[in-house]
């Protein structure tokens, strides 16, 4: 509501105009039925999972083949409309944000499991597949796709690609780039295109790691080609409490110090244990001011001999409280509460901003306390849960969106952690993406010289700047303008000035 | 990396000065890797003196480095703290450098199990051709802010940019390690290959030549021992094991030791990427099989439109890594409308094209 204005009447008079003409150029290319401008119809599509940022596009395509795909980018890229890809919305950043005077490109109808190849060990799949389908195709395999953000039974690969989305068991598995080997799909101005190969390198520059996270700024991705790896034998999962949240912090970098890299270590703290315990029911301790979920996976041998270890720098680290799940349910149950942690903050609060920095682990304690200190500066409540092993925080700021001053200190509480994190070693985004919603944050984190660079890889792959264009990267005269409205800690007086 | 560095001013000065005489710049760490790929050619610029572990902390799994440190000087230091390099990156030679190691973008007998070294770049500051000294990426596992410009200059041979330092991801050392060995003939290995890749088996490499394949397995020690109930073969005596995958990381067997005469007789070294399941390439010559079947090395005189079209055919790509006569190109040609954003990259980065022109491809 507050990125793009409602439009005045002369404004709305030459949206109309737009509209007509851009209609009338993808009907000759489309059917009628996969055109989309009814306000009734369009409005799905004005926000993606950051609803507190809304905009109505000019018009939604629903094409369904990849010749369709190619002709709305040609019919776009000739009359200069603005495309804005979007696979099922979850993102979290407003990567799919609409523009006003652009067209946004559903890829809802690329639904199909091209091939599981067990042999590979390689899926091909369309953009619009769900994460957990994959997983589910190869499982007669053996095999599954490791990257698991919690919204996995929604989102959809091409989504994941356009955001590099993690999950909790990246820590050991990697992040989708890690486990893409290619991708498809269209230039800006309609032309396919690959990237990466299904062997494990392509010929020339590796352009696979730009394309991947790139949130649809670069190229429309149709297909990826994903690793598949086999499903260990046996997963389990330790929950342990600690009294206080730096010995948690402490235990996290105790575990990797010792050489031991779990398959997912998470940490949660009390109101957000609290909040997950009420809607899940995971039999997580209500006393621990933290608790943390390590966990092990491999065959049987692998497994005892982990937890074994596992357990002894737990106790070492100060842990109150250890239990192991007995059995595949239990440990599906402790996990329960874990990934369903930002629709229970939902039932805790009318609405919530999620951050998502990352920062070196050792400073993960100090991070803790800084929040804390920040909710009474702001007057906000705020709820933590990361993926501790990778540093990756997920502070869920607390706020009601019917009141403007509670949204503007919620959004002034969420940049003040996120310049922080980038005090602190660290980075503003660590798998939610940039979107709309850190485009100030980049401002602190990139230096102008860095941020033309950006511009510039922009214009190489997309030189009339048609794809997602105003998302990621922010202009000059945003970051001036940030700049002054918001010296925070000296930390932005010089901000234009190259950094090292 | 401090501006008043006073190795890193005189790199920025060698910049400027290309930047303003429009002479091209060869860029050299250890000239371990001059033989790969394109014939390097320019001014050269050494970055021996931009060396040092500028920071590693053990727990945080992240060692940072400037560009000329030596891979060997790296590597020793994490060695102590009983980590390593997890994708193994190759030394063909003694005095090999960080930046190099980046700037190759090749990995060793582990890449399938453990990824490669752009999957363990976690972020780098690099120089563009203006000059500017601009860093991507961090010292953090996991970053999306911004588009991902470190991990596109692994493999960029410095046509980019200069890459002046770099973080990268460590790992524990693994516990144990087995080989065992299995005399099979081409076919049945990359059988035996693809069967193992579906199972949950601790493999961590695999090769198979003149009808031997070997498996490396590595973790708990139990977790070994029932992979070999399960696998039979012959195990290797350790340290045996351990010198031979050296000399698969190094190119020290002698299958990829080329004389000078065998080059002269139009004998040549390929690296033969592929996807995992793909048939035997059937083409003459001898053959070392790495990956689990992605990596097939080739050794003999097959011409370079018969390799090159049995690669793309398979679905892959083919580098003529040694050769008396490499007008076929180093590496597989690219083309459109990849070829054209490879231009447009270029010029963005180096828009004066002072960067290792032709090291990459001819005319980039």
């Amino acid at each position: 509501m507050r990125v793009n204005a409602l439009p005045a009447a002369a404004d709305e008079a030459e949206t109309q105009a737009r509209r007509a003409e851009v209609m009338a150029a993808l009907a000759r290319a489309l059917p009628r039925a996969a055109l989309l401008w009814r306000r009734e119809d369009t409005a799905p599509y004005e926000c993606d999972g950051l609803t507190a940022y809304r905009a109505a596009p000019l018009l939604v395509v629903m094409p369904h083949s990849d010749a369709e795909v190619a002709a709305v980018l040609a019919v776009c890229h000739a009359l200069e409309v603005p495309v804005v890809a979007r696979g099922a919305g979850t993102g979290l950043s407003g990567g799919a944000l609409p523009h006003r005077l652009g067209v946004t490109l559903s890829l809802a109808k690329f639904t199909r499991i091209l091939q599981v190849d067990p042999l590979a060990c390689t899926a091909v799949v369309q953009a619009g597949v769900r994460n957990l389908s994959i997983s589910e195709a190869a499982a007669p395999f053996g095999l599954y796709y490791a990257p698991d953000p919690s919204s996995q039974i929604a989102c959809t690969i091409g989504g994941n690609v356009a955001e590099n989305a993690g999950g909790v068991h990246c820590l050991k598995y990697g992040l989708t780039l890690h486990n893409v080997l290619r991708v498809r799909g269209y230039t800006a101005a309609g032309e396919p295109v690959e990237f990466g190969s299904a062997a494990l390198d392509a010929a020339g520059l590796d352009l696979l790691p730009i394309i991947v996270g790139s949130e649809g700024m670069l190229a429309v991705v149709t297909e990826a080609t994903v690793k598949l790896i086999p499903m260990p034998p046996l997963a389990r999962c330790i929950m342990a409490s600690f009294g206080d949240i730096e010995s948690a912090g402490s235990a996290v970098a105790n575990i990797i110090a010792r050489g031991i890299i779990p398959a997912g270590l998470e940490l949660m703290d009390r109101r957000m244990t609290a909040a997950a315990e009420n809607f899940v029911h995971a039999g997580y301790d209500l006393e621990a001011a933290a608790i943390l979920l390590c966990e092990s996976d491999g065959t049987a041998a692998e497994v005892a001999e982990e937890i074994e270890r596992m357990m002894a720098v737990l106790r070492a680290s100060g842990a109150t409280r250890i239990e192991v799940s007995a059995d595949e349910a239990q440990r599906q149950r402790f996990w329960s509460g874990r990934k369903n942690a930002f629709p229970a903050s939902g039932g805790i609060s009318p609405d919530y901003l999620c951050m998502d920095s990352t920062i070196p682990r050792r400073h993960l304690a100090e991070m803790l306390r800084t929040i804390e200190s920040m909710e009474s500066t702001y007057g906000l409540r705020c709820v933590n849960v990361f993926h501790a092993g990778d540093g990756n925080l997920h502070p869920l700021i607390l706020f009601d969106a019917a009141d403007p001053d509670e949204l503007r200190r919620a959004e002034r509480f969420g940049a003040d952690i996120l310049e922080t994190s980038v005090r602190l070693g660290g980075t503003v985004t660590g798998e939610h993406g940039v979107g709309v919603e850190k485009l100030n944050s980049m401002c602190v984190q990139f230096s102008a010289a860095e941020r033309e660079q950006f511009f510039a890889i922009k214009r190489a792959f997309d030189p009339r700047e048609l794809l997602n264009p105003g998302k990621v990267i922010p202009s000059l005269q945003r970051c001036a303008e940030y700049g002054k409205m918001h010296v925070h800690r000296g930390m932005l007086r010089f901000a234009e000035l190259p950094r090292f | 990396m401090k501006a008043g560095d006073a190795a890193l001013a005189r790199v920025i000065d060698a910049v400027h000065a290309a930047r303003a005489d429009r002479t091209p710049l060869e860029i050299r760490g250890g000239g371990t890797k001059s033989f790969y790929g394109e014939m390097p050619s320019g001014r050269p610029l050494p970055l021996a003196a931009l060396d040092g572990i500028t920071s590693y902390e053990p727990s945080e799994l992240v060692v940072t480095a400037r560009a000329g440190t030596r891979l060997a000087e790296l590597e020793a230091a994490l060695a102590v703290q009983e980590q390593c390099l997890a994708f193994e990156p190759p030394r063909f030679a003694a005095g090999g450098t960080v930046g190099g190691m980046v700037a190759a973008g090749l990995s060793g007998p582990a890449r399938a199990a453990a990824g490669s070294v752009r999957d363990h770049l976690l972020g780098a500051t690099v120089l563009n051709g203006r000059g500017e000294l601009l860093t991507f990426g961090g010292q953090v596992m996991k970053n999306v802010a911004g588009y991902d410009v470190a991990r596109l200059l692994c493999g960029s041979w410095g046509i980019l940019g200069l890459i002046c330092q770099v973080s990268l991801k460590v790992l524990p050392r693994r516990p144990a390690a087995l080989t065992l060995c299995f005399d099979c003939s081409e076919a049945e290995a990359l059988q035996r290959l693809r069967h193992w890749a579906s199972r949950p088996l601790p493999v961590t490499a695999s090769a198979w030549h003149d009808g031997r394949l070997y498996l490396r397995l590595a973790g708990a020690r139990a977790a070994l021992d029932a992979a070999q109930a399960e696998l039979g073969g012959a195990p290797l005596d350790a340290d045996v094991a351990e010198r031979w995958w050296r000399g698969v990381r190094d190119h020290r067997l002698e299958f990829f030791a080329i004389g000078a005469a065998a080059l002269a007789r139009g004998e040549a070294l390929w690296r033969v990427s592929l996807p995992a399941a793909s048939a035997p390439l059937g083409l003459p010559g001898a053959q070392f099989i790495e990956w689990g079947g992605n990596l097939r090395w080739l050794r003999g005189g097959a011409s370079a439109s018969l390799v090159r079209a049995a690669a793309g055919a398979a679905g892959g790509h083919a580098t003529l890594v040694r050769a008396a006569d490499k007008s076929a190109g180093a590496f597989t040609p690219v083309g459109e409308p990849l070829l054209g954003l490879h231009r447009r990259l270029k010029e963005s980065f180096d828009p004066h094209g002072i960067f290792n022109p032709g090291r990459l491809y001819p005319g980039l």
